[in-house]
């Protein structure tokens, strides 16, 4: 934690302090949080993003269709076939194009592979602030098992540039459904054991229950998504709500939870990989043959129009809202990111709470500061 | 749910994109009222989007919020779109922090990239931008990028 410099002392008392968390800190990510203390407790706060703010959507004028897949996943590399996905679905949907029913399970796959290992980093990350290495060292490892399968379908270890309008860049290898359904048996059981020595601990229940409580009615308000609103006791997941590629084709549950607090938010990541294992399973048994790309050209046109493609990404709504004017180009291109939705909670929990608290409330809301910048 | 906005509001413009989505625009001196309807009498519970186009052949700007439902059933998949046109020389709309709190920083990223001013907002400080940034507003589209 940087200390504030002295023009940052409020002028009016000498009790409240201001104090800078970020940006260069580790424990807060290229992000800042002004905090207002009185001693050991956290009177406001205000988030101060923008530090790693690349220009996406304005870099996305300038490229075109294709030119823009490779840029867009940069903001989101833990999750970068879900933030990808909703873009194909906009492009897909202005063209026209019927997607192939194999590209549907490959995208399918791929955002479920990633949704694994977004969570893997995000409950690591989460464990180290609870005080518990364990689940760092455990989170990080298992993850590279997942970017392992991932890395077979997509080529690379963590931006894939996979998913691309009009299906995906290429087919998986033979015989990779095999590996994959041995990675899923082999993640049940381990999930089981994060599930003993991570979530029943109870220095950990200690330390992050009842910690950042956030109501029902205030999630839905601040606009919260994802994991934020699933453990405020709101079922809302678009993969069942609005299903998209072909996800009405699976059998899974949204996990939801009441209490609304910090362990609930980690929680509920634990019981959505659960489902994730659970889908890629049938999307590897149940994958039909055939074509997995539509051969668009190098630079597709795109008829003039406007679209709003939503997706459920790791961290909750990934959204596009694409404007054509019928160049190559895209006329608009808005990118709202999961994290950016949640940044409103932060402010709102992070208020009349001790000190000790706050890296297990800000790394709980899961939020990823590149994300929310784009 | 068109038919209910019609009736209700004569003058805005409702438009389908696609099964499921809603565009509805209205005038800045009218919105507030529209998304109070929306919010109260349809059902639409929070923010998803705020995203502004600059028209820049009509002088004008765009602002687009999409609103969605996680609470009213049956509604869980559909989006309105309330938007408004303003003129391109003097940029001035409502804020709606007050009908979606969760509108604050989607609005202040809007403004800041645009250079739309939203009255009544609490805060029109930069917040992705640097502090010092001095030059046009970046998302328009007489901006030109460094190097372009």
């Amino acid at each position: 934690m940087i200390l504030a410099t002295e023009s940052e002392f409020s002028p009016d008392s000498d009790r409240i302090m201001s104090v800078s968390l970020g940006p260069q800190h580790p424990g807060a990510g290229h992000f800042r949080i002004r905090l207002w203390l009185d001693g050991d407790y956290l009177v406001r706060s205000e988030p101060d993003p923008g530090y790693v703010h690349r220009g996406e959507e304005k870099m996305g004028e300038y490229r075109n269709y294709t030119q823009n897949v490779p840029h867009l996943e940069r903001p989101v590399i833990l999750d970068s076939s879900n933030i990808l996905l909703p873009y194909a679905l906009a492009v897909d949907e202005l063209m026209g194009n019927k997607v192939p029913d194999r590209a549907q399970y490959l995208r399918v796959i791929m955002a479920e592979a990633n949704r694994i290992i977004s969570h893997m980093y995000f409950l690591g990350i989460f464990g180290y602030f609870a005080g518990h290495t364990t689940m760092i060292t455990w989170g990080m490892g298992d993850r590279d098992f997942w970017i392992d399968l991932a890395e077979r379908i997509g080529g690379a270890r963590v931006t894939f540039a996979y998913i691309i309008p009009g299906g995906v860049r290429n087919d998986m290898p033979g015989g990779l459904a095999e590996k994959g359904l041995k990675t899923c048996d082999w993640f049940d059981k381990r999930m089981d054991e994060y599930e003993k020595i991570f979530f029943r601990n109870p220095l950990v229940l200690g330390r992050t229950e009842g910690v950042g409580v956030l109501s029902r009615e205030d999630a839905i308000a601040l606009g919260a998504t994802g994991t934020v609103l699933r453990a405020s006791g709101v079922k809302h997941d678009l993969r069942r709500d609005e299903p998209y590629c072909c996800y009405d084709d699976f059998d899974f549950e949204i996990p939801s939870l009441n209490s609304g607090d910090s362990w609930a938010r980690a929680y509920v990541a634990l019981l959505e990989m659960r489902e994730s294992v659970k889908i890629i399973r049938q999307a590897f048994k149940q994958m039909p043959a055939g074509p997995v790309r539509l051969k668009l050209g190098p630079q597709p046109r795109v008829p003039a129009g406007e679209t709003y493609a939503r997706t459920e990404a790791a961290r909750g709504e990934m959204s596009y809202h694409l404007v054509s004017d019928g160049s190559p180009r895209p006329y608009r291109l808005k990118i709202g990111t999961p994290s950016f939705k949640n940044l409103a909670v932060l402010p709102h929990l992070l208020r009349n709470v001790h000190v000790a608290d706050i890296p297990l409330i800000y790394w709980g809301l899961n939020y990823w500061p590149v994300e929310a910048d784009r | 749910m068109a038919a209910a906005i019609t009736r209700n509001f004569p003058n805005v413009k409702v438009d389908y994109a696609r099964e499921r989505r809603l565009k509805v625009t209205a005038s800045p001196s009218e919105i507030r009222d529209v998304a109070l309807f929306t919010r109260d009498q349809l059902g639409f519970d929070h923010i998803s989007a705020v995203s502004g186009v600059d028209w820049i052949a009509s002088n004008e700007f765009e602002v687009v919020y999409f609103v969605g439902s996680v609470s009213k059933p049956g509604y869980e998949d559909f989006v309105i779109a309330v938007a408004e046109r303003v003129a391109r020389d003097d940029p001035v709309v409502l804020t709606l922090i007050a009908v979606w709190p969760g509108a604050e920083y989607h609005e202040r990223e809007t403004h800041e990239m645009f250079g739309i001013n939203f009255k009544g907002h609490p805060s029109n400080s930069h917040l992705i931008l640097p502090e010092d940034w001095n030059d046009m507003p970046p998302l328009r589209k007489d901006y030109v990028s460094p190097g372009r």
